[in-house]
């Protein structure tokens, strides 16, 4: 065992790495976070309406 | 106090700033695509290099990358993460002093560049000319940046951090870290100053740098840009949240080992160009997750593209993106690399990225965002958003086509050989041959350049407190 074994099995750690995180994204129980998720940037209009009045006052 | 009450209950968001950076890129845009159609026609007439050494191409060309990337680049990613953060965190900014502390600190270090790369004073590392001084500079204003960005993060009002928020946060991380191993030195008095790294090393940090600025500078941050606006202006969320996360990890994790791929052929040991080719070539597979995710998010709105010049823009780069990400894998194959390396290709490739993706990205986002940093209903004029979509489109496609045939035409005369073995070539045939090439760049760029004076007077006109905006089109009211 040597420091390039640790090399080869840095290669199949990523893999594995890569094939569970596909996994974990892929896994029906997190598809309403994600629809959540994915639904933030049109949650905030209110602040950004508050936000447009206020600087028509101040500009 | 009772003011201080009202904030608190009923807390904005830090406009300001985003509006400063905002305006800032389409200044610095002008500026630096003005200097880039100057050396271009520099290279079509070398009479243009006049006898002052300050205005000279081997100088006003590293102003123009570094304006175009860190001037007109940099601006836009401060002000759309910024934008981007609040409203996916609905929280303000953690601090309104640091962020303004970023915006004249950023505004400085352009200063500076534009005043010290004409006079000469360069590190001589490709995207990271600025000497000591600026660099120290630098790293003050992003790690100030960071704070601002990632504590804003810290205290934001939604359980999830937005995907958008995680190309922002990476390119923020990773742009600290590699500005900070590359620009080591060791400085011999103010303006001058020598790597700690020499050689080989030397020249593989600094693509290791070199390429992950484009990964991580004009790549994930202009990604983060894509997944909050091309959502927002599609006005459906995007396409699929689960393939954001795959490839935003496989991007992150694959692109910090392309960069050998600058250094085929050279010192650099075959194993580590061979490792920056196939790193290169795997990063296909996540560059394309982004392209598709972001297209795919107007599938079932295709038609809003007959009517919205601003969709048009973000569609349009996204095609770029996917077209230069196609390219440069390509493109690091050895073979094709022998090819053309050191050719005007290289050049094209990168435009097509600059223009076609970044800028276009860029553009189409600010156009999007004036309108609520003015507090107008649209921007004052559609058509001529509309019309500048073409000038951008048109200017970008003469820009890369030339440079595509020229560096094919130089890499093929280049390699030419006669029967007993001489060149059949001088090198100055193939600069001569490159003269229409260069010509068509110039008229490329020029007509791209054009169109960012069109915007500004767009967003002149839709800042103006006493005009009104135009109606919109017909076929957009219609719609």
């Amino acid at each position: 065992m040597d420091i390039n074994d640790l090399r080869g099995l840095s290669t199949l750690f990523l893999m594995v790495a890569f094939i569970g995180l596909c996994f974990w994204a892929y896994n029906k129980k997190r598809k309403k976070t994600f629809d959540e998720a994915a639904n933030l940037p049109f949650a905030d209009e209110e602040l950004n309406q508050r936000t447009m009045q206020e600087e028509g006052r101040n500009g | 106090m009772s003011e201080l009450n009202s904030a608190l209950e009923h807390p904005t968001y830090n406009y300001k700033v985003v509006r400063q950076f905002a305006v800032m890129t389409v200044v610095w845009g002008i500026v630096g695509m003005l200097v880039g159609v100057l050396i271009a026609a520099q290279l079509a007439w070398p009479q243009l290099n006049p006898g002052v050494e300050w205005l000279h191409f081997g100088r006003l060309r590293p102003l123009h990358t570094n304006a175009v990337i860190f001037a007109f680049g940099g601006c836009a990613l401060f002000a759309t993460s910024y934008y981007i953060v609040q409203r996916t965190c609905q929280t303000r900014l953690i601090s309104d002093k640091l962020a303004a502390v970023t915006f004249w600190g950023w505004q400085l270090v352009i200063l500076s560049a534009a005043i010290t790369l004409p006079l000469g004073l360069t590190s001589g590392k490709e995207y990271a000319e600025l000497e000591w001084p600026i660099d120290v500079l630098i790293t003050l204003v992003w790690v100030t940046y960071a704070i601002v960005f990632f504590g804003t993060i810290m205290k934001r009002k939604v359980e999830h951090i937005y995907v958008a928020n995680w190309f922002l946060g990476a390119f923020i991380i990773a742009v600290a870290i590699l500005h900070v191993i590359n620009s080591l030195a060791i400085p011999v008095g103010l303006t001058r100053s020598y790597s700690v790294f020499s050689g080989t090393v030397d020249a593989m940090v600094q693509w290791w740098y070199g390429h992950n600025a484009v990964g991580f500078f004009l790549t994930a941050g202009f990604l983060g840009m894509m997944y909050y606006f091309v959502p927002k202006q599609a006005e459906r969320p995007v396409y699929s949240y689960r393939l954001s996360i795959v490839h935003f990890w496989a991007l992150v994790a694959v692109y910090i080992w392309a960069g050998p791929h600058h250094l085929h052929y050279t010192t650099l040991p075959d194993w580590a160009q061979s490792l920056g080719m196939v790193m290169s070539l795997i990063l296909l597979a996540p560059s394309w997750g982004g392209m598709i995710n972001g297209i795919m998010t107007l599938s079932g709105a295709w038609h809003k593209l007959r009517t919205d010049p601003i969709l048009r823009f973000l569609v349009v780069s996204l095609s770029f993106y996917g077209m230069s990400t196609f390219e440069g894998p390509m493109m690091s194959i050895k073979t094709v690399n022998a090819l053309s390396h050191y050719t005007d290709w290289t050049i094209g490739h990168v435009h097509s990225g600059a223009l076609g993706w970044v800028a276009m990205i860029s553009i189409g986002s600010l156009y999007h965002l004036f309108p609520i940093l003015f507090g107008k209903e649209r921007m004052y004029s559609t058509d001529l958003i509309n019309v500048h979509f073409w000038m951008s489109t048109i200017g970008t496609v003469l820009y890369i086509a030339s440079m595509w045939v020229n560096g094919i035409m130089q890499g093929l005369m280049w390699r030419a050989y006669n029967q007993d073995g001489t060149l059949t070539y001088t090198f100055v045939e193939s600069v001569a041959a490159s003269y229409p090439g260069y010509l068509v760049r110039v008229i490329g760029g020029a007509i791209f350049f054009a169109g960012m004076l069109v915007m500004a007077y767009n967003v002149y006109m839709t800042s103006r407190r006493d005009v009104e905006v135009q109606p919109a089109p017909a076929a957009a009211s219609a719609a």
